[in-house]
């Protein structure tokens, strides 16, 4: 769209200016970057150069480059630990049924939303389904340790029943998909919302003239029009399928559900931050960026070959 | 006119309604329902006597919510925390934004993925702690700034809203007039962005305001934001109310007044946030669609 635009002289001017006189023109915009460019040399690419910690047995005391360099004995003590595969289980199960059912869901609710008439009743739907995101995980464990509570917890109330469910390991995926759904499903609506709502309006019209129902509609206009960005949303989520966030796991876990609530991420904060063994926890959580981007880069491979979208 | 084929217009129109007005319910009942518990007496609310409405009702959790020093200093440093930081990401995101929207800047390319990059790799928790740990940043406020200063994904969008949504025409005729870059982007776009500015403002508010984990890690226990604060209230102490039934006297009372202590400060935490979005909600659309068309 606004890309070189031949009308435009300045955008046909400019290229042709001598590199020495661009940069000259520049100059309060390098002074303007000056500052974010440090922190992030600091705050992002330090850390990286800092991963070889992975690999060595850091000691404070010695630097990253001065400590004994120890190869992959981090990595296999990780997989040789009793609780490594349930921890990529857990990890990889929480995110993929996640994924399953939190990608589809935004998707549905904006294509009502979007054929809802009364535009009042629309602002209110899209407002309170918005809610829940502005409110902290903290808050939302609250909630969700007292509703869930065996003794006058709403669930139980409801159903009349007297289950403990965060004891319950079964339990576990179920309740952290479900609230994370109440909680971000409306949010992940606004995105499509935002493209149905460019949809040529003709479009509708010319289709409501030849006779086609509101399903018709919406698979033959709404649904091309959001693949691209639901395409693009799956493959943001797909490379995210090892980042179980590690808050909402720690606030429900308890040492009864911990055979499925065990994940790599709290794994690495409980030995990293609690024990301070910064080698082996590097090592863990680099294993775990490490899938990560294999799989985003394979499915950004599938994805753009299904359709024309490539993000990375 | 060819007959629509299925459902008429109108019974699809009622379906549709009905179906949106029960998802209504069900993400704004469990809202409405601390609403109501923390009015509510808390032996009422675990026997299931508060529904739809208050029963036993009391003001004694907010008095209670006010009298906590815990939950007033959490509460008055989340705001500290929330106004300094978004503050700062705010005017961080434009001076990284604006340079970045400039087309004819040499090393636009390079500088674009060297921010990018961060987006999909990191150095981790730990090799991260470490680096803010060296620049003696551990317990102080700046460690929950400093490292997350440049929201790339937001940087994204500010600078394609720069590009597509500030109209051309004005920019050049700032720059004909002899306005330098930095006194157009003061003059011009600046002005010109408010839409996009109060949004990524109340983004940066909700982050800050909801964030706990950060201060976790770095702040060592010293100057807890609420979100922090309310961990000790909802998740350490887990008490019920029937098994505070069984002890007589005071420290039933203490009990009762810990658990609406619950459902006090989950509102009070969430309210905020709740009150600002609303007022930019017509913003975010429009920012989002701005910002996702590639410039």
């Amino acid at each position: 769209m606004a890309r070189t635009n031949p009308g435009n002289p300045a955008a046909v001017i400019r290229p042709g200016k001598p590199l020495s006189r661009r940069i000259k023109d520049n100059w309060q915009m390098y002074l303007l970057l000056l500052i974010p460019v440090v922190l992030t040399l600091i705050y992002k690419y330090i850390p990286m150069y800092g991963i070889q910690i992975a690999f060595r047995d850091f000691k404070a005391s010695q630097g990253y480059t001065g400590s004994d360099w120890v190869g992959l004995y981090w990595f296999k003590r990780f997989f040789s630990s009793p609780t490594c595969l349930r921890m990529i289980k857990n990890t990889v199960l929480i995110s993929l049924y996640s994924l399953l059912w939190s990608f589809p869901i935004p998707i549905i609710l904006s294509l009502m939303i979007n054929q809802l008439r009364h535009n009042r009743f629309k602002r209110v739907v899209q407002t309170v389904l918005y809610a829940p995101h502005f409110i902290s995980v903290m808050v939302v464990c609250g909630m969700l340790r007292i509703f869930l509570s065996p003794s006058g917890g709403l669930i139980n109330l409801i159903f009349g029943t007297s289950i403990d469910f965060l004891t319950e390991s079964s339990a576990f995926r179920t309740i952290y998909i479900a609230s994370g759904i109440w909680q971000d499903a409306g949010w992940g609506c606004i995105i499509y919302l935002a493209t149905l709502a460019n949809v040529d309006p003709g479009l509708y019209e010319a289709a409501k003239v030849d006779g086609a129902s509101v399903f018709q509609r919406i698979k033959n206009i709404d649904l091309p029009e959001l693949l691209p960005m639901a395409v693009l949303n799956l493959i943001m989520a797909a490379g995210g399928l090892m980042n179980v966030g590690f808050e909402k796991v720690w606030l429900l876990q308890t040492d009864l559900n911990k055979a499925t609530s065990d994940v790599i991420a709290v794994y690495v904060y409980q030995q990293g931050i609690e024990h301070a063994k910064y080698s082996y926890s590097t090592a863990v959580g680099l294993f775990n960026t490490v899938v990560n981007i294999a799989l985003l880069l394979i499915v950004n491979k599938i994805a753009s070959k299904a359709s024309d979208v490539e993000f990375v | 006119m060819k007959k629509a084929s299925g459902l008429s217009e109108r019974t699809s129109d009622i379906i549709l309604i009905v179906i949106c007005t029960a998802v209504l319910l069900l993400v704004a009942y469990p809202l409405y329902y601390v609403v109501v518990a923390s009015f509510s007496d808390p032996y009422e609310v675990y026997a299931g006597k508060t529904f739809l409405f208050p029963s036993g009702f009391t003001l004694d959790g907010y008095k209670a919510v006010f009298l906590n020093d815990g939950i007033v200093s959490g509460f008055l440093n989340s705001v500290k925390y929330t106004v300094i930081g978004t503050v700062f990401s705010v005017v961080m995101l434009y001076i990284t934004a604006y340079p970045m929207a400039q087309r004819d800047l040499p090393g636009r390319k390079a500088l674009s993925i060297f921010f990018l990059i961060t987006m999909y790799f990191g150095g981790g928790l730990v090799p991260t702690y470490l680096v803010v740990k060296q620049t003696h940043l551990v317990g102080s406020m700046w460690a929950l700034f400093l490292p997350g200063g440049v929201a790339v994904g937001n940087m994204i969008i500010v600078r394609n809203y720069f590009q597509n949504s500030i109209p051309r025409d004005l920019v050049e005729a700032a720059q004909i007039d002899g306005c330098s870059k930095f006194r157009t982007f003061v003059s011009v776009v600046i002005p010109l962005s408010m839409p996009i500015l109060a949004v990524m403002v109340v983004f940066s508010m909700v982050a800050y305001w909801n964030d706990w984990f950060t201060a976790l890690i770095y702040l060592g226990g010293k100057g807890s934001p609420l979100p922090l604060v309310m961990r000790n209230i909802l998740i350490k102490s887990s008490a019920t109310a029937s098994q505070a039934s069984t002890i007589s006297g005071g420290y039933a009372e203490l009990n009762k007044l810990t658990e609406l202590l619950k459902f006090c400060s989950m509102i009070v935490a969430a309210l905020p946030m709740l009150i600002v979005y609303p007022f930019v909600q017509k913003y975010f659309e429009k920012g989002f669609m701005a910002g996702a068309v590639k410039g």
